[in-house]
């Protein structure tokens, strides 16, 4: 008797503090942010199919597309990059300022916004978040961004909404930096890092109550192999011109379709609203139709993305790896890596595998980043004569059968690894395949499910080639120190370098950083064009190219407005909503 | 008189596949992995007798396919040029059973003309070579399983039967236990195992192996059915009672009554097993570019626009059609032939 009597009055303290708390939240007014755009109408569930499964929903350890692209939807950043004028603007913050040349950034909260379940937003969980990125031992791929010149940026809290930034020199990218980074509720998250046990948190089998964001929605249930459903945060910090509250859906559904032609058959059918990515021949037969099915496709020239060939030049265990190690010395030539980029017909892959909607790249700026390429830069012929002299000049031959030869006398054969799903990237190693066997290379081409693929290169490192891609999340260089720097967790080539291996790979690092912490566009433009002519003379990857964008929309989505920034069609998610069947015309 | 005519026209239409599949390279006019980048997903080409300027020719002929210029997906004949279909023609040169090397086709026309009697496949590789030398590997994971499966079914059969007791129930609960397996997966594991460097071919020998292996559980009951009938009869009771070994028994006087039944199996094993390597490869899992196979032929059709708008995609589905049926055929008339009542 006395244990129900002690558990009911903790039921009621625990009330009253509760009703207390939000007594003192809705004291606060709420600051919300206004969208321009079409005003629409509330409700509907909205369906979009995914390649693939995020692999977590924590933004701590997110690197691949999709999993950025599924939590873009549940979290917010301080700053943003708005994907359609690539400038950036107010988010989580409403105003910053500068000072210190450009080393210090002040900025000012959003007043009396709340997380998804409902616990207030302040400055410490700006503190919090950032003390996360930061922290070593937690090896988010994001904290290679947070490091001006290899020290860490600091964060102060000034009052409850404000907080100062030090970036400990000018940093070049300015607001930008803020860009991505997901605000994380302390309440929720410190427990679980003090105990070390972050890295298991927000996994994909999280419980929906577990996970709380301030994006536009937030979860509501998770299938794997099948779907993930997210719905309407109704705390979300922004309104419509109206005042009418964002975001217009109740629903985003995420459908898992590993094929693309699935996905296409889905979108045509309307069984899905909007269409991520579409291949040139998919593209093609669905642009036939498009009028009478009621839907708008848009082709929006060259992205971000690049598709390379990476060449496993890693440190690798010789007695465990040992077929691949002893491979290495023909990757780590660099005379081989130009035969190679020589060999390969880039224009012919264009056309067969992307139909022509796609730009044979030989760097690594795409076309589609018209700031910052550098358009001095020149390449040379594809020649198969003179891929083979260099080949000679570094000591290989030919056998009687025309097969290649290392200076060992060891016949040159390897194997292309390629996500199964992929139709164009499969072509374009098949046709890689047959350039290079013009080399008297042997080479096997292995199709292998994405996941499997992204977890030899980045964990196992059980690989010899990979043809594989890349997607710019912006067009400013910074993003790219990830993969640049030599101590970059995404420095796909050779991962955790101790220090530059080559002379080229420090000098890579030197100007990474010294772009990075230059406020000078101009200064800053003319660092970059150096890293983009020793990677086009280094070739740490063969660079193959650069894929348009291409997606689609049924006439009945209010806003559609692709962009060339990922994500190409959700980066507006909150402004979206579906007219009634039949309505709505593309632009 | 007409079934017997109809069972040696069958037996030749199999006879000629295989022997088409033996040696591709007489009978493809070009070489499976030749690229042709200017022609992908070109028209079977059309054979014709009047050119343009309305001339009759003797000897039929093709046209070149021209890109439209006027639309990225689609072809028009060049008609300035005819080139005559000629027999026997030097081309690119082939191996006869890996050894022998040669450059005799059955047929073809002079460069720079092309001959496509099927079309051409997305890099613009002839569709009609590529199914010849598909053939190459599909029939010989057919026939490769299918022996690997009799020669394990039938020597356990033959035990099982034979000695009946302990070593028959160990041998049928084995036969249950594969019987159950799911292969397909089963075959999954494996190909996720293999380490990188195996080459695609032997991958694809040992894949084959494995669903031969898998297969043996059916030839085994069959066999061990013959046998439990065929060991009391007198001729080999009469053999053990003048003290021939268990072996001789077993070579000379059961294993000989099998043969029809094994015969029969087979041809019905061949396309099954056929099927499994179809099935491997469209999912990927079998041989790898640029080797064709009958199953990665048809893979291309997983695309959607490869689905909708090429029909000659089809044709390698046709002729397998028409091999299952042959086999099946066959199979069906030795049944009749051999008055098997057990299949």
């Amino acid at each position: 008797m006395t244990t129900t009597l002690r558990g009911r009055s903790k039921v009621l303290l625990l009330a009253a503090s509760l009703l207390a708390g939000k007594a003192a939240a809705a004291r606060v007014p709420q600051e919300f942010a206004v969208a321009q755009g079409e005003p629409g109408a509330a409700g509907g569930r909205l369906i979009v199919a995914l390649r693939s499964e995020p692999k977590t929903l924590n933004p701590l350890f997110s690197i691949d597309a999709t999993t950025r692209e599924v939590i873009g939807a549940m979290q917010a950043d301080l700053v943003h990059i708005n994907r359609e004028t690539q400038k950036t603007e107010p988010a989580l913050a409403k105003s910053w300022s500068v000072s210190e040349g450009g080393r210090k950034y002040v900025l000012k909260l959003r007043r009396g916004l709340h997380f998804s379940d409902g616990s207030p937003f302040t400055a410490d969980d700006v503190i919090f978040s950032f003390s996360l990125y930061l922290d070593e031992k937690l090896h988010s791929p994001q904290r290679d961004l947070l490091l001006i010149d290899d020290k860490p940026i600091t964060v102060r809290k000034i009052d409850a909404y404000t907080v100062e930034f030090d970036l400990k020199k000018p940093y070049g990218p300015g607001e930008r930096v803020f860009d991505g980074l997901a605000m994380m509720p302390s309440h929720m998250l410190q427990k679980p890092y003090q105990e070390g046990k972050l890295a298991q948190m927000w996994g994909t089998a999280t419980e929906p109550g577990q996970i709380a964001g301030l994006g536009a929605f937030q979860l509501k249930e998770y299938v794997p192999g099948q779907r993930l459903v997210l719905q309407r945060n109704p705390h979300f910090w922004r309104k419509d011109a109206r005042g009418a509250p964002l975001p217009y859906l109740e629903e985003l559904i995420f459908l898992f379709v590993q094929n693309e032609d699935a996905q296409v058959i889905k979108f045509q059918a309307g069984e899905t609203h909007l269409l991520e990515r579409a291949g040139a021949d998919n593209f093609g037969s669905l642009q036939r139709d498009a009028k009478a099915r009621n839907q708008c496709l848009s082709d929006l020239g060259p992205g971000l993305e690049s598709v390379f060939l990476l060449f496993n030049m890693n440190q690798l265990d010789a007695t465990k790896s040992a077929a691949i190690a002893a491979k290495q010395a023909w990757f780590r030539d660099l005379r081989f890596r130009q035969a190679v980029s020589l060999a390969v017909d880039r224009k012919a892959m264009a056309r067969l595998a992307y139909g022509g909607r796609a730009t044979p790249i030989w760097g690594n700026v795409t076309p589609g980043n018209k700031l910052w390429l550098n358009a001095n830069l020149s390449h040379p012929q594809d020649s198969v004569d003179e891929a083979k002299k260099l080949l000679q000049s570094a000591g290989y031959s030919w056998n009687s059968d025309g097969a290649l030869l290392d200076p060992q006398k060891r016949p040159v054969t390897f194997t292309i690894l390629v996500s199964a799903t992929s139709a164009q990237r499969s072509k374009m190693a098949a046709i890689a395949q047959d350039d290079l066997k013009r080399l008297g290379m042997d080479v096997q081409v292995v199709p292998m499910e994405f996941r499997a693929l992204v977890d030899r290169v980045l964990n196992t490192r059980e690989y010899e080639v990979v043809l594989m891609n890349l997607v710019s999340s912006d067009v400013d260089p910074t993003p790219e120190m990830n993969l640049w720097l030599s101590s970059g967790e995404t420095h796909l080539w050779d991962l955790g370098e101790a220090k530059p291996a080559t002379p080229w790979e420090a000098e890579i690092d030197r100007l990474m950083q010294s772009q990075n912490t230059t406020s000078d566009p101009a200064a800053r433009k003319k660092l970059y064009d150096r890293v983009q002519e020793v990677v086009a003379q280094n070739i740490p990857l063969v660079y193959l190219l650069s894929p348009n964008i291409l997606v689609g929309a049924q006439a009945s989505v209010g806003n559609f407005r692709p962009a060339i920034l990922e994500p190409y069609v959700l980066w507006n998610v909150d402004q979206l909503f579906l007219r009634p069947a039949g309505s709505g015309k593309c632009p | 008189m007409i079934t017997r005519r109809r069972t040696l026209i069958f037996l030749a239409m199999l006879a000629s596949v295989h022997v088409a599949a033996i040696v591709p390279g007489f009978f493809a006019p070009y070489d499976y992995g030749t690229q042709n980048r200017d022609l992908p997903f070109a028209p079977p080409s059309h054979l014709h007798l009047v050119d343009a300027s309305g001339h009759f020719h003797v000897r039929p002929f093709v046209y070149r396919w021209v890109s439209r210029a006027d639309a990225s997906d689609g072809y028009r004949e060049d008609r300035s040029q005819p080139y005559p279909v000629h027999f026997l023609v030097n081309g690119s040169g082939y191996k006869i059973l890996g050894r022998w090397n040669a450059s005799v086709h059955l047929f073809g026309v002079e460069p720079p003309g092309q001959f496509l009697l099927f079309g051409s496949d997305d890099l613009g590789r002839d569709q009609f070579s590529r199914m010849l030398y598909g053939g190459r590997i599909s029939l010989l994971a057919g026939l490769l399983a299918t022996g690997a499966a009799i020669a394990v079914g039938g020597v356990l059969g033959l035990l099982s039967g034979y000695y009946g007791n302990l070593v028959d129930t160990l041998i049928m609960r084995l036969v249950e236990l594969f019987l159950a397996l799911p292969w397909l997966y089963l075959l999954f594991a494996v190909r996720a195992v293999l380490p990188l460097q195996i080459k695609t071919t032997d991958t694809f020998l040992l894949l084959v192996c494995v669903v031969g292996l898998l297969g043996w559980a059916r030839p085994a009951r069959l066999v061990r059915g013959i046998v439990l009938s065929a060991k009391k009869r007198n001729f080999v009771v009469a053999a053990r009672a003048m003290g021939a070994s268990d072996l001789h028994i077993l070579r000379w006087h059961i294993l000989p009554q099998t043969y029809r039944v094994i015969l029969t199996l087979a041809a019905l094993l061949v396309p099954q097993f056929v099927l499994a390597e179809v099935t491997l490869s469209f999912l990927g899992l079998g041989v790898g570019e640029p080797i064709p196979s009958w199953g990665n032929l048809l893979a291309q059709l997983q695309r959607y626009k490869v689905l909708t708008s090429y029909w000659w995609m089809y044709l390698p589905a046709a002729g397998l059609v028409f091999l299952f049926l042959t086999y099946h055929w066959v199979s069906a008339k030795m049944q009749e032939r051999f008055s098997v009542s057990a299949l």
